[in-house]
């Protein structure tokens, strides 16, 4: 595997469950064993616990025979060869590789956005600076309102710290959320005392006498200082290596059904893949653990003999405050929505593309989160004319379904 | 140290010593416990840290919380009135020597 992220680690983890006696080796850029993303904009933040994040303990990656090569940077892939070359010059044959090299922060067209201070939030390596820097500034500016840069602020906030969000578009999280749901968290973010501005894209960083980040200037002119800036504006997929090795690219490395690329010999799983799902138009990169794991798994299933298409539903959350966003299903693709409250601190937004169910979105409502990955899998193409008739009921829905197959 | 108990599907009993504050979870986690997934880490999302609490520990434990008991359902395995996600219990002096059993599967 190239890449020692979530996914590189499940692919290893599984191929072992799956019997697979052959060697393994993951070789990645980062340094230390592999951890996990998530927390790192949520618990890392408040915690600063280096010890939670592993994945697993040392012991692990001994006790199944796992080949770790952290801080080594896969250069070049000799496809013909069937190897690949590192930083240091080391050769590595393989049988099968698998490209799981992730995504790294976007750097949007702001001048002054490569000025010291301006933070980012994708490694270890950045909450650890994030953080150091959130201990001594009293107000913080994040440029960007999606998932990362919102629970960066949720937790900024929960600590006392003078927050400001500002997002180009017209409202937050636009790019994976329905407007139900960017609405519902305005308001719970503005119920925080965080300041939100919305239509307002950066035009260049603001700095103090030292050179360092101090702020922002928006295009129509206004200021906004603060002693911490992070920019949270999305990320990039890693699809140099694959493009060099003169495999199929279009945002991300194409594959199949399989999780295989243009060449028979190279899989792709996670942040830099772009998967084909369900009936979507495109292949999807989706940057989410759900994606990654279940992509690993299916690829240590076709390793030890056993291939079936990749046909996982979606799923996806983010905690913001008290806020718990859960996402199933493709939503993103949705033309139409409809926002059901079960109880009154509950949302629950179905997503419908073509009149049939695309997937669900719900806040602090698990249950039927949990039933519409079941329903979304058991039961797809289900009509908006029937979860109508069944009183959107989806968790009773799933239940019957889940009977039905049993 | 609060000392935890895993007890795998064929009776095999590992020992390990947590830390008060941790969850039961993140102790078998570090301990590279086989049976205990976590694929979301703790976030309530996956219900892949299922485990049965040794009747005896289970009154002291507590309630499963709202959110704990619909993702339960989920769970792979059967659950019994005994389940609990591991990510939601956290480990205190109180707790010294909980025995929690593994079940057969977590995906």
């Amino acid at each position: 595997m190239v890449g020692t992220g979530q996914g590189a680690f499940q692919l290893a983890a599984s191929l072992r469950d799956e019997g697979f006696i052959g060697a393994i080796t993951l070789i990645g850029e980062e340094p230390g064993l592999p951890y996990q993303r998530p927390p790192l904009s949520k618990a890392y933040l408040d915690e600063g616990r280096d010890d939670r994040l592993l994945l697993r303990p040392e012991s692990f990656y001994a006790r199944q025979d796992i080949a770790l090569i952290p801080g080594e940077r896969v250069v070049e892939i000799d496809r013909g060869a069937q190897r690949v070359v590192t930083r240091s010059g080391t050769r590595h044959t393989y049988d099968h590789l698998v490209l799981a090299t992730g995504a790294r922060n976007a750097r949007p067209p702001i001048a002054g956005a490569e000025a010291p201070g301006v933070l980012g939030l994708r490694s270890l390596a950045d909450a650890r600076a994030l953080r150091a820097a959130m201990a001594t500034a009293q107000s913080a500016l994040v440029i960007g309102g999606g998932f990362i840069g919102l629970e960066f602020a949720a937790v900024a906030r929960a600590a006392g710290r003078v927050v400001t969000v500002l997002e180009a578009g017209p409202r937050l999280m636009a790019r994976a959320v329905s407007a139900a749901v960017s609405a519902r968290f305005l308001d719970l973010h503005l119920g925080m005392g965080t300041q939100i501005v919305l239509g307002a894209p950066v035009a260049a960083i603001l700095t103090d006498g030292t050179g360092r980040a101090a702020g922002a200037r928006l295009l129509d002119g206004t200021e906004h200082r603060a002693d911490l800036v992070l920019l949270a504006t999305g990320v990039r997929p890693n699809t140099e290596l694959a493009e060099a090795a003169g495999l199929s690219v279009a945002n991300g490395i194409l594959t199949d059904v399989h999780l295989l690329t243009s060449d028979p010999a190279i899989s792709a799983l996670g942040d830099c893949a772009a998967v084909p799902q369900g009936d979507a138009a495109v292949p999807l990169r989706l940057e989410s653990v759900q994606a990654a794991t279940d992509q690993a798994r299916a690829i240590a299933r076709r390793l030890t003999g056993n291939p079936a298409p990749y046909t996982a539903v979606p799923w996806f959350w983010s905690d913001q405050g008290t806020a718990k966003l859960q996402i199933a299903g493709l939503t993103a693709g949705a033309t139409e929505t409809e926002r059901i409250y079960p109880e009154p601190d509950r949302t629950v937004v179905f997503c419908y593309r073509m009149g049939h169910l695309a997937g669900v979105e719900t806040i602090n409502a698990p249950g039927d989160h949990m039933a519409a990955r079941t329903l979304l899998a058991l039961q797809p193409g289900i009509t908006r004319a029937e979860l109508a008739e069944r009183g959107h009921d989806i968790r009773a829905m799933a239940k019957a379904a889940k009977e039905a197959r049993s | 140290m609060p000392r935890v108990i895993f007890v795998t599907p064929d009776g095999t009993r590992t020992e390990v010593e947590g830390v008060a504050g941790d969850s039961v979870m993140a102790t078998a986690i570090a301990h590279d416990i086989v049976g205990i997934v976590a694929e979301c880490g703790g976030s309530m999302m996956c219900a892949t840290c299922h485990c049965y609490v040794e009747d005896a520990w289970s009154a002291r434990i507590g309630q499963r919380s709202d959110g704990e008991e619909e993702m339960l359902e989920s769970a792979a395995c059967e659950v019994r009135d005994t389940s609990r996600l591991s990510c939601q219990i956290t480990l205190s002096s109180d707790l010294d020597g909980l025995v929690v059993h593994l079940p057969d599967a977590q995906t």
